[in-house]
């Protein structure tokens, strides 16, 4: 455990980044991680006092607080329900209760950290953070960015119509994933995550083609470089993300089609033609955007 | 510095330092049943509820605590005897080291929860590791508890 010399509780983040500054000081989230660190620290930054530990829901946005808790984002009946309880399943399998009381989502997405569920989950929404100096920028960017001594102050998340799948396997419960994959889609195109790889997650984008979903999923996993740890190598690694990412494909495929069946609809266009093969030409209308790569 | 907090229900004052965890000025206090386990925020030994919530008092920052609420097993002593009775019958503690965790995490889980099955009690207390047990006769414990005539 570290030492500390101050412990300060700001008023503002303005009072926050200043002391941010000093490279001996720490802005301190829900301390699971933090703690493990050694050394003497100058002064510890609690944010805890600024109301930033909710959720916010309206019709365009989800705005979630840095101080808010895995838990509330765990139980949140508005997020749950509108990308089909990924982030209950991103968390629930996050050491227990007690550490999702107190392990934030600020601490969890500005650490970046290979094992994060919550980051690889996030990713294939369409996530912005919000930075008290940087701006609002896309997750999958300042997932990428370098350590710097800004804030990160909101996880926006736009309700901008995406079905979204997560999962991961675990060597045992409550361990760190040994691989973490979420998929998401919108229109023609896919968004696929993979974590723990284990290096943390990216974001992958993808048109939706008509090739068969095993296709499509060998791509996606193919997209990503893949690395050995204690728990476990890279090439077992790329294998589970192949079956992962087809199984979640095949999972929004599923809720596409129980969704037409509620409304008394017709097949969805995806299933209508299926199973895609390789090498089939896509349909008009099916092509997404050109950008891919980790 | 110093801190102000009600701890199972009598305002107290504490010395901290800045980096002093929860679980240090409980036991400072007397509260011996909170126990110092992995401190690496994972085997719930040290369970205390903050506001009403189990937190992990290892990893509690005290200086966070000023003016707010922490409730130890010394605090929750009848309901606890009363679990405990139960985790008895059942040969639910062996060495009992993890048992005040566990206990104050059913009893949240009780207040959070309405009428869990099996897996959400699993799920739930999936952050109380035991070495002794294997979990099968604590759950059996909990599920006589949970279903117990009040």
């Amino acid at each position: 455990m570290f030492r500390a010399k101050e412990y300060k509780k700001v008023e503002s983040l303005e009072e926050a980044y200043e002391l941010n500054q000093k490279r001996s000081n720490v802005l301190v989230g829900g301390m699971m991680w933090l703690k493990m660190g050694r050394g003497q620290k100058g002064t510890l930054i609690d944010l805890s006092g600024l109301g930033l530990d909710q959720i916010q829901e309206d019709d365009k946005e989800f705005r979630i607080g840095c101080m808010c808790s895995l838990r509330k984002l765990e139980t949140h009946k508005g997020l749950n329900e509108y990308f089909d309880n990924i982030f209950r399943e991103c968390t629930r399998h996050i050491v227990g209760t007690q550490f999702r009381n107190g392990a934030t989502v600020g601490g969890s997405i500005f650490g970046r950290f290979g094992f994060s569920d919550i980051l690889a989950c996030m990713l294939v929404t369409d996530a912005w953070v919000e930075l008290y100096k940087g701006g609002t920028i896309p997750l999958a960017e300042f997932a990428a960015r370098a350590y710097d001594r800004d804030i990160l102050v909101r996880v926006i998340i736009r309700k901008d119509g995406r079905k979204a799948a997560y999962i991961t396997q675990r060597n045992s419960g409550t361990d760190f994933p040994v691989i973490a994959c979420g998929v998401a889609r919108k229109d023609g195109t896919y968004y696929f995550s993979v974590g723990a790889r284990p290096a943390k997650a990216a974001l992958v984008v993808r048109p939706v083609t008509g090739e068969s979903l095993a296709e499509q999923a060998r791509k996606a996993a193919e997209a990503y470089t893949y690395g050995d740890n204690m728990r476990a190598g890279g090439e077992y690694r790329r294998h589970l993300a192949q079956v992962y990412i087809r199984r979640l494909l095949e999972r929004l495929e599923q809720t596409d089609h129980k969704a037409g069946e509620d409304a008394g609809r017709p097949e969805p266009e995806s299933q209508k033609s299926g199973p895609w093969v390789a090498g089939q030409e896509p349909e008009a209308g099916r092509s997404g955007p050109a950008q891919e790569g980790v | 510095m110093e801190i102000q907090f009600v701890l199972n229900g009598r305002r107290v004052t504490a010395r901290i330092t800045p980096s002093t965890v929860l679980l240090d000025v409980v036991r400072e206090k007397g509260c011996y049943s909170v126990k110092r386990g992995c401190e690496t925020s994972n085997c719930g030994l040290c369970t205390v509820w903050l506001d009403g919530m189990p937190v992990l008092s290892c990893s509690t920052l005290a200086a966070r605590v000023e003016g707010r609420e922490v409730t130890t097993l010394e605090g929750v002593s009848r309901q606890a005897e009363e679990l405990g009775l139960f985790l008895a019958q059942e040969g639910g503690e062996q060495c009992g080291f993890c048992s005040p965790g566990l206990i104050m995490n059913v009893l949240a889980m009780e207040r959070e929860l309405d009428h869990p099955d099996q897996d959400a009690v699993r799920e739930y207390l999936a952050g109380n590791l035991c070495r002794c047990t294997g979990y099968a006769s604590q759950l059996r414990a909990i599920e006589k508890y949970l279903g117990r005539e009040v």
